[in-house]
């Protein structure tokens, strides 16, 4: 017997009562050309918007808040911080 | 941060109990704000009394679930203590996370039991006076089956010891040190940076105690020699909550830490 309704559990953002958290950010992060898909921006994003698809890191905008943990965490510094227009 | 690892790492087949914090504010009305694990939450004082409780309830029921238990350092350290010691006593099957910011951040950062020496918080605007309470060898002195510590700048080791925890019967407490950019006042980006310098200047080891048996973390290995420790100033400087410490205080800390190491180290002897 198990807790059957339960699913893997990575966590993604869903929109919740505040709407889209995508507009509280003041910079985004943009992926360069110089990342390797090590996956080590994905195991530290607290909001779980990052990930690699294909070899290259992508984020996912609408829920990013800017906090710029990927672009601290990256080992070949990959991840630029811009600011927002 | 720390719970989405905890999530990659246990996998199904969990039931929560949140004791009052930060945590119990993430979450909110159903179905969109809420955790994707059957969540309860409790006041500081009943977490592991509730636990003991529900993992009763679901033996009976014959459903092999594991319980955790998320509490903060207040909630561990100072109000829940009581409650927490008692279980720990009766040796109750289930996981105990303490979730370490060092101070009682969801309030307004006022000092917890677990606040380290010479930090400045509202409550101690000219740094507290009194050093940190040890809670994971509190925690030993229980006899528990499992006791851990770990830091969310290695989410590798922290997820393999939830994952050991997990095979393992009995009472099981791991310490997480989570960094907080506002308490401890530095910029949100580094955090994950501070959790590593933390380990690095070895202010927090890395150790995990099966039945009685140290086993220092590969992380925290360098420190067991005092000359390979990186020194405590590089962790301190990064953070404003520091800025009010003088050079005995310095001096205190780093006697702490030495204090700390060699417990450790008398330990794995024995």
């Amino acid at each position: 017997m198990s807790l059957e309704y339960q699913v893997f559990p990575v966590s993604t953002p869903a929109e919740g009562a505040g709407g889209k958290t995508g507009n509280w950010r003041t910079v985004r992060p943009v992926v360069t050309d110089r990342c390797i898909g090590c996956n080590a921006c994905f195991l530290w994003c607290p909001e779980g918007t990052i990930g690699v698809v294909g070899r290259k890191a992508k984020v996912y905008y609408e829920y990013c808040k800017g906090c710029g943990v990927c672009a601290n965490v990256c080992p070949v510094k990959a991840i630029e911080m811009v600011m927002e227009q | 941060m720390t719970m989405r690892m905890m999530g990659m790492a246990l996998g199904n087949n969990v039931a929560l109990i949140v004791v009052a914090g930060c945590s119990s504010v993430i979450q909110g009305m159903g179905p969109k704000n809420s955790y994707g694990y059957p969540a309860l939450n409790i006041a500081f004082a009943a977490g592991p009394a509730a636990a003991s409780g529900m993992w009763r309830a679901f033996k009976q029921r014959n459903k092999d679930v594991t319980v955790v238990v998320w509490a903060g350092d207040g909630g561990t350290a100072d109000i829940g203590f009581a409650s927490l010691s008692g279980a720990a006593e009766r040796n109750e099957n289930f996981i105990y996370v303490c979730v370490d910011n060092e101070a009682y951040m969801n309030s307004g950062g006022q000092r917890s039991g677990s606040t380290p020496h010479g930090a400045v918080t509202p409550t101690t605007p000219e740094g507290k006076k009194e050093n940190k309470k040890e809670l994971l060898f509190l925690m030993l002195d229980h006899h528990v089956p499992y006791a851990a510590t770990a830091s969310v700048g290695y989410p590798h080791d922290l997820m393999d010891k939830l994952r050991r925890a997990k095979t393992i019967e009995g009472f099981r407490y791991l310490q997480v040190l989570t960094p907080d950019p506002y308490g401890w006042l530095f910029d949100p980006s580094r955090t994950a940076e501070v959790g590593k310098l933390a380990v690095q200047t070895c202010y927090w080891p890395l150790l995990e105690v099966v039945n009685g048996r140290v086993q220092v973390s590969n992380e925290s290995l360098h420190c067991l020699r005092k000359e390979t420790r990186r020194p405590l100033r590089d962790f301190l400087s990064v953070q404003g909550r520091y800025k009010r410490l003088n050079d005995q205080d310095y001096k205190e800390l780093e006697s702490y830490v030495d204090y700390t190491w060699d417990r450790i180290l008398k330990l794995m002897r024995t």
